[in-house]
């Protein structure tokens, strides 16, 4: 990028060190290998993967702001639109279903009162289904953020959210 | 008493520590490996020992260090695949979770047996907490020699580096990991030329799984003909099963290769046997993507003898009454689930996965996926099944990467076993479509 404006978005000073931890793991020239660690960075600290946020992200490792954009977009993880506080990433697939999993969401999305992919009016919870998160043993499961929360009921959900809302 | 090469210590109080993975022996392969062994005896001790990929490919894993080019001048890569992705698998996150240090000692094992001094585990992102264990575990090694410059003072050098992935099953599949790992979205490379020869940055590299690579600290304490003698035939040592759905006691499992299906759904050692009052079902044996079995197939052969949990007889029969071990992720189902229902969710997985590059996988599991949905919601066409056969013997072998048979397999196997299931949403569909009505026509039960 030849732009010179100050960008909207900025990395921490303490984030800007890891960011150039993060491009010496790879070899002279072959920094874009640091784009999805820089990703998830970028979404760690804004809660969501934004436009301003990705051209940032482009500008440290010197590629255009499509190719971040191609990239963000073909994997799950980044938010490229706004959520909520605690984004719910609840398992649809097969062996979380045999364990009930498919109530236990009817029970989530009744609880916070909102469906798959929208946003509480408050601002505390957004709603993703997504697919296996390897723990299969234990389901149903749902991640927020690192946290994994396994082996869900009816009532184990209601537990979670009210500790969540706090 | 079984054999436990990953898992005899994996309950240790502390033993993702350095210290108490030291305590328990830790490390000394490593001293082994680079103090007295050449990169080409460890290689040579791997073979021997004939590990077989435990992602679910099953290629022998000294074979295929014995492909890596080494031209001159130029860097060699060891990758390892942690992107764990495959529905019904959760070995890979069991181990790292647990056991970290293991992992850590055969990735440098490995990566000097391949002349490595680079080398990357690939986590799947959504373990971030995972790979903040394996971080502070390569922390802890590097300030005790074990990585870093001149390890142990062999002269060789080694740096580790744990990558996340972004969500993404496709990236589980090695060129499409490469891919990813260099930035890029995790679309599979076209082969050859096969990443042993151009892989990470057009570099020589090995990819392997997890589960391989924790093997050979094993390997190298007890050599490789210690390793084949436990096991069955040409399914040499022990294998993590990752056992869910309706058993007693979901959960990972170290089994010697070769033990009966049977005894590993029933024996209180493994699963525990199927919850109470229900009967058995259908059987996934190696992760979503290989072919569903009915009960009677799984526990046993055609010819009356008993299927074991092995790479052979997993697959004996074929298709037609076979299956695959796979990545190792056994889903069990009781009465109550319902194959169509089962089928269309993993038919949403893989179309959800796709990465888009192949028509007949980018358009072929949106297809599938439509089909069984209509069937399973009561508005299926009586040529819907044979439309279903059809789409998947069309994706199948006809895409650049695996994720196309693994797409197909499922759908094909669920229709070939369980085809009355199929036949009686589209023929009863007002029935079908009841909360939690269940096919119970003719069907064998154990």
């Amino acid at each position: 990028m030849t732009t010179e404006t100050k960008p909207t978005v900025q990395f921490t000073p303490e984030r800007l060190a890891k960011v150039q931890e993060i491009i010496a793991r790879y070899p002279e020239g072959k920094q874009k290998s640091a784009l999805l660690p820089l990703l998830h960075l970028l979404q760690e600290q804004e809660g969501w993967t934004s436009p301003e946020g990705m051209e940032y992200v482009g500008q440290l490792l010197g590629i255009e702001p499509i190719e971040v954009f191609e990239v963000a977009t073909f994997y799950t993880m980044y938010h490229i639109k706004p959520v909520g506080k605690h984004v719910i990433e609840y398992c649809r697939t097969g062996p979380c279903c045999l364990m009930g999993g498919e109530d236990v969401y009817a029970h989530l999305k009744k609880r916070l009162g909102i469906d798959t992919g929208q946003t509480t009016v408050d601002g505390q919870f957004t709603l993703k289904e997504v697919e296996c998160l390897a723990a299969c043993g234990m389901g149903p499961v749902f991640q927020v953020r690192e946290k994994y929360y396994m082996n869900l009921t009816n009532e184990r959900v209601d537990e979670i959210i009210d500790e969540l809302s706090k | 008493m079984a054999t436990k090469i990953l898992t005899e210590h994996i309950n240790v109080p502390g033993i993702e520590t350095f210290d108490v993975y030291r305590k328990q022996g830790g490390y000394t392969a490593v001293e082994k490996a680079v103090k007295t062994m050449t990169p080409e005896s460890i290689v040579e001790e791997v073979k021997k020992a004939g590990v077989r990929g435990r992602g679910g490919a099953g290629f022998p894993m000294g074979m295929k260090w014995s492909f890596l080019a080494k031209p001159e001048g130029i860097p060699r890569y060891l990758v390892c695949n942690a992107d764990e992705s495959e529905p019904g698998t959760f070995k890979d996150h069991y181990l790292m979770k647990n056991n970290p240090h293991l992992l850590i000692e055969g990735m440098i094992i490995s990566s000097f047996a391949l002349g490595a001094n680079t080398s990357y585990i690939y986590v799947r992102g959504e373990l971030m907490y995972v790979i903040t264990i394996l971080e502070k575990a390569i922390a802890e090694a590097k300030a005790q020699g074990f990585l870093g410059k001149n390890i142990l003072g062999s002269g060789y050098d080694l740096e580790l580096v744990v990558q996340p992935g972004g969500g993404a099953y496709i990236c589980g599949e090695e060129t499409a990991l490469l891919e990813s790992l260099e930035g890029k979205r995790g679309n599979p490379r076209n082969k050859p030329p096969f990443p042993a020869v151009k892989g990470l940055y057009q570099c020589p590299t090995v990819v392997n799984n997890v589960e391989s690579i924790a093997t050979t600290p094993w390997i190298i304490t007890n050599g490789g003909d210690a390793y084949a003698a436990v096991g069955i035939g040409r399914s040499t040592g022990t294998k993590l099963i990752s056992a869910s759905g309706h058993i007693n006691k979901p959960g990972v499992y170290e089994i010697e290769l070769g033990v009966p299906v049977e005894d590993f759904i029933y024996a209180d050692e493994w699963c525990g046997g199927i919850r109470p009052g229900h009967k058995f079902k259908a059987l996934v044996a190696g992760g979503s993507s290989v072919p569903i079995l009915p009960a009677n197939l799984a526990l046993t052969l055609a010819n009356g003898e008993k299927r074991l949990m092995s790479y052979e007889s997993l697959s004996e029969g074929g298709f037609q009454t076979g299956t695959m071990l796979g990545s190792g992720g056994f889903i069990v189902f009781d009465e109550t689930a319902c194959i169509v229902r089962n089928t269309w969710n993993f038919s949403r997985f893989y179309h959800h996965e796709s990465c888009g590059q192949c028509s007949p996988c980018r358009e072929g599991t949106g297809w599938m996926e439509k089909v069984l949905h209509r069937i399973e919601y009561g508005h299926g066409h009586q040529q819907d099944i044979d439309l279903l056969v059809d789409v998947a013997k069309k994706i199948e072998g006809n895409t650049i990467c695996p994720l196309g048979d693994a797409a197909a397999w499922p759908v094909a196997s669920a229709i070939r076993h369980f085809r009355n299931e199929f036949q009686w949403h589209i023929d009863r569909p007002t029935e079908a479509t009841q909360p939690g009505a269940v096919y119970r026509g003719e069907m064998e039960l154990v």
